[in-house]
């Protein structure tokens, strides 16, 4: 099982979030998108994050399709599917619900 | 799409493998491109194997990648030895067939039900009762006025339906000369019903197709013999044809699945009950009773009324039998009515087969245990080279039950492969079997289809085949201790304890196929060479029917006009031939005396026939053309030992007691066999043909034909043609050799002796191998002590001893074994055998010769191996 990661759990979220807003994007991009939307923040390990597309691919949240680039390599692009569009809504509202209890306590303490 | 396309994945494998080497690639040259230096991204990914098995696991089914990849590595293995696999996998495979192959003859014969509604609510009536020898009999036959009292006593909690025996009848759809044979066979006509069966055409019989005697003249054809017979023409429907003295309407075709309730012999033609002869009398006992139960309603109460009607019956027979001992009638009166469950039909081929069957199935099941060890001693020795590789996996993480998956994969891919070859073999050996039933004139029918059953016996039989011979082996393998094994093993002595047990089990099987299959040889050979008192050479039988009865004296015209032709040496006439199965008997009162407990049996024959038999004449004379049935007699040994204390009964007389018929007898003839090989010569009469009075006639009878040609069967077209040139009315409905017939008194001796014969050849065979090889291993793992024993100065024959000891003394033990198995289950097969007891001394002694010279042969080699290592190179080495 690949590592947990600085996300702890959240590379779900923002791999469906990001292809969600910009569909069409490979592996490198993904990783790119979370870095510097993130300020540089948070960092998704190559080693974390491949497996993770698979396992969504699997699942049938996202899919991917091969598109040949311009230096005659080819790349595999995601996008988001309708369940991955669901599992987007769970995921999200399952963080707002961890992220506020996770206040209420800082604040409480 | 998720399971459907991680199973796809599996197996393209290698590209998945390569497409995600790909996509890795392609991100490692975007990061270059965006300005990272190539190593630093190269490293990011950490190790690229990894990475790869990460990504792999997420788009695979595991499990099933691991087993992809064992039945790849198990082929591997067994493309790597392909002799040791190919003969592990044909002996396995003619084990799996042979058993296969007997689980569908027990199968169709004995344990499958019939194709009808709720077959579990059939049941069949018998009656047991002491037979007039003192003998414990069940008997299925039943008389028709009686069987009327029963089905109306028991009408509320069952349906009673009468079924004849299937047999063979001479009919036609035109002229006479256009005589053909199909099987017929009489049942009630709310039969169907009450089997709730469909037409496959027209109609089926009702009750009302069956109520008074001689006048439903209809028939309904099976399926298979509308198919046969008239390529399922639908205008069959109408069609009439001649059966005796009857002309028959046919109204339908029965389901295709329905074939009688026979098994072992297919109906063609069903007629109603009300169309057989019998009828309308009481002591003609001529059909089977089988019993329905309604819905709700048992076994036990219905037997109880059957029983009452039977007693009240008994009782008002009985009183018609002037002058009988009383330990007879009371034998009569005390018989038990018995209804037992009959789901698969019932037939004379389900009695003479149970035991034979059940021996058979127990035979190739030791066969396929035989072949089960000799694979398991293989995979053992096998496990023992690979202990290093085993050792090597452990090393590196493979757990436990990965290695127990590793090795049994392989086994499940030899007995996979062992069973679809087993299949082909199955495929072909039933019928095989099946044509040898029975006699070559009358072949047993069977219905053998692979289905479900057939499917499920195969897959169970594989799975256990499967882990009897791979799960030791695996367990074993698995459990295997990296640090030692890599040393170079610690107790070398645990797998050969193994293979020397499994050595001892494979003996014992073995000997127990030997001894069985010696007896039954050993009975088949008594059998075939058992005195019939007759000679059967070149004698060849007609059996003829006449259109209208003729006088006795055209029969004897005929039979001269046979004896004129070329090549025939001398004819005579008799009701039926000797041997053929048909007798007729009675009691008998000699000298005004009560009549005797034994049954004489009874044959009208011509005169000439004891000289065309070549039975001599002891005292007296022959019959005579003037000789009448009832008047005068002759009468064998067997018949003056027992109604006249041995002395010449020439000149004195003696009574049949049923008509009270009335016989002088005029000679003493040699024992003869009448009706089968193996009971004791009967006491036997043979009677004029010619009955007593002024419109006597006669419908059928046999000719029997001394020719001069070696085969008499060359004669055969001729003689067909001259007979009813001889008088018209005349018409041979079947030739047989009288040889034929002899030899089809044996059919199952024969049959039972051919199997078992194979099968033990195959098990020395087998045995053999088995032996060979775990003698060949056990030198090949101590060649360094015998080097070292070698350099120290022991002698051959010490070497010899010290190789063999352990596996001899193994062989003794099996022997032994094999001998108390073989003497306990010798019991329960007794009456399969025929003058050969168990203990008898040279069916010991086979066997264990046979296994003896099998050890000794398969020693040789290992021995000679073991007598010839060179010390010195032995000890070079490594």
């Amino acid at each position: 099982m690949p590592k947990p990661d600085s996300l702890q759990g959240s590379l779900d979220l923002l791999v469906l979030k990001i292809l969600s807003r910009r569909p069409g994007l490979h592996g490198y991009a993904i990783m790119s998108a979370i870095q510097n939307m993130s300020d540089e923040v948070l960092r998704a390990e190559e080693g974390s994050l491949y497996p993770a597309l698979h396992r969504m691919e699997e699942a049938g949240w996202i899919r991917a399709k091969w598109i040949t680039k311009d230096t005659g390599r080819r790349a595999r692009m995601y996008e988001l599917t309708v369940a991955g569009k669901k599992q987007l809504a769970a995921e999200e509202s399952r963080w707002e619900a961890v992220t506020s209890a996770v206040n209420r306590v800082l604040r409480m303490a | 799409m998720s399971l459907w396309s991680r199973i796809v994945n599996v197996i393209r494998g290698d590209r998945l493998s390569r497409e995600i080497d790909e996509e890795l690639e392609s991100h490692i040259e975007e990061a270059i491109k965006q300005g990272r230096d190539p190593g630093e991204a190269r490293r990011a990914f950490g190790s690229p194997m990894r990475q790869r098995e990460a990504s792999r696991d997420m788009r695979v089914v595991a499990w099933l990648d691991s087993l992809r990849a064992d039945v790849i590595f198990g082929w591997r293995q067994l493309k790597k030895k392909k002799v040791t696999s190919a003969a592990a996998i044909l002996s396995l495979a003619l084990g799996i067939g042979a058993c296969t192959s007997a689980f569908r003859l027990i199968d169709a014969i004995l344990l499958r039900p019939m194709p009808i509604a709720e077959p579990d609510r059939l049941y069949a009536m018998f009656c047991r009762g002491m037979d007039p020898a003192g003998n414990l009999r069940t008997t299925d036959s039943n008389e028709y006025p009686q069987f009327r009292l029963m089905r109306a006593a028991v009408k509320d909690q069952a349906e009673l339906i009468a079924v004849s025996g299937t047999e063979r009848a001479d009919l036609t759809y035109g002229s006479d000369q256009d005589m053909e044979k199909a099987y017929r066979q009489y049942v009630s006509g709310w039969m169907f019903g009450a089997f709730r069966l469909k037409p496959a055409l027209g109609r089926l019989f009702t009750e009302n197709d069956d109520l008074k005697p001689h006048s439903h003249p209809f028939a309904v054809l099976s399926y298979d013999y509308w198919t046969r017979r008239f390529g399922r023409d639908p205008g069959v429907l109408g069609r009439t044809f001649h059966l005796g003295n009857d002309v028959y309407q046919i109204v339908g075709v029965a389901t295709e699945r329905f074939t009688g309730t026979e098994p072992g012999t297919m109906t063609d033609i069903f007629l109603p009950t009300m169309m057989h002869g019998g009828v309308t009398h009481d002591d003609w006992s001529w059909f089977r009773t089988f019993v329905r139960l309604k819905p709700g309603a048992m076994p036990q109460p219905v037997r109880d009324k059957l029983q009452a009607v039977f007693q009240s019956v008994q009782g008002e027979r009985v009183k018609g039998f002037v002058g009988w001992p009383k330990r007879r009638l009371d034998n009569f009166l005390n018989q038990t009515i018995l209804v037992e469950p009959a789901a698969s039909g019932l037939s004379a081929m389900q009695k003479e087969y149970r035991r034979a069957l059940t021996a058979l199935g127990v035979l190739v099941t030791l066969v396929l245990l035989i072949a089960c060890a000799n694979v398991a001693n293989l995979m053992t020795a096998q496990a023992a080279a690979r202990a290093r590789e085993m050792a090597l996996r452990v090393s590196i993480g493979a757990g436990r039950w990965r290695l127990v998956q590793l090795v049994l994969v392989e086994s499940a891919l030899l007995a996979f492969l062992a069973t679809s070859i087993g299949g082909l073999f199955a495929w072909w050996s039933a019928p095989f079997v099946v044509a040898r039933i029975n006699p070559p004139n009358n072949p047993a029918r069977l219905a053998l289809p692979a289905d479900w059953r057939m499917l499920g016996f195969a897959l169970a039989l594989t799975i256990g085949v499967m882990l009897l011979f791979g799960l030791v082996p695996a367990l074993r393998a698995s459990a295997v201790k990296p640090a030692s094994a890599l040393k170079g093993g610690e107790d070398p002595h645990s797998r050969r304890r193994l293979m020397h047990a499994l050595i001892a089990a494979q003996v014992a099987f073995c000997f127990l196929v030997l001894f069985v299959a010696g007896l039954f040889v050993a009975t088949f050979d008594r059998l075939s060479n058992q005195p019939t008192g007759f000679s059967a050479e070149r004698l060849l039988t007609l059996e003829t029917v006449a259109r209208r009865a003729q006088p006795t004296v055209f029969w004897y015209q005929a039979a001269e006009h046979l004896r004129a032709l070329p090549g025939v040496e001398s004819v005579a006439l008799a009701s039926w031939p000797l041997l053929s199965g048909i007798g007729a008997n009675g009691f008998v009162a000699a000298n005004g005396a009560p009549p005797g407990q034994v049954l004489a049996y009874f044959l009208n024959v011509s005169p000439g026939w004891l000289d065309t038999m070549k039975i001599p004449l002891i005292a007296g004379r022959d019959l005579r053309p003037s000789d009448t049935y009832p008047g005068t007699a002759l009468v064998n040994e067997a018949f003056a030992k027992e109604y006249f204390d041995g002395e010449n009964p020439v000149g004195k007389s003696f009574e049949r007691t049923s008509g009270r018929r009335h016989f002088e007898i005029v000679g003493l003839v040699r024992d003869a066999r009448y009706r089968n090989m193996r009971e004791p010569i009967t006491p036997t009469a043979y009677v004029p043909l010619r009955l007593d009075g002024p419109d006597e006639a006669l419908g059928s009878g046999t000719f029997l034909v001394r020719t001069s040609r070696e085969n008499p069967l060359t004669l055969a077209p001729m003689l067909r043609q001259e007979v009813p040139r001889a008088r018209s009315e005349f018409r041979v409905s079947n030739i047989r050799t009288q040889k034929e017939i002899n030899e089809a008194q044996m059919v199952r001796e024969r049959l039972l002796s051919m199997l078992a014969l194979f099968f033990a050849v195959v098990a020395v065979v087998l045995a053999g191998v088995g032996l060979y090889g775990v003698l060949d291993y056990s030198v090949l793992q101590r060649r360094r002590e015998i080097g070292i024993r070698m350099a120290i100065g022991a002698q051959a024959g010490s070497i010899a001893g010290l190789v063999t000891v352990d596996v001899f003394s193994m062989v003794l033990v099996g022997a032994v074994a094999g001998l108390a198995l073989g003497m306990a289950s010798a019991r329960y097969i007794e009456s399969l055998f025929y003058q050969v007891k168990p203990t008898d001394w040279n069916v010991l002694m086979l066997p264990a010769l046979t296994i003896l010279v099998a050890a000794l042969l398969a020693a040789l080699p290992a021995v000679v191996h073991a007598v010839r290592i060179d010390p010195v190179k032995m000890l070079r080495a490594d």
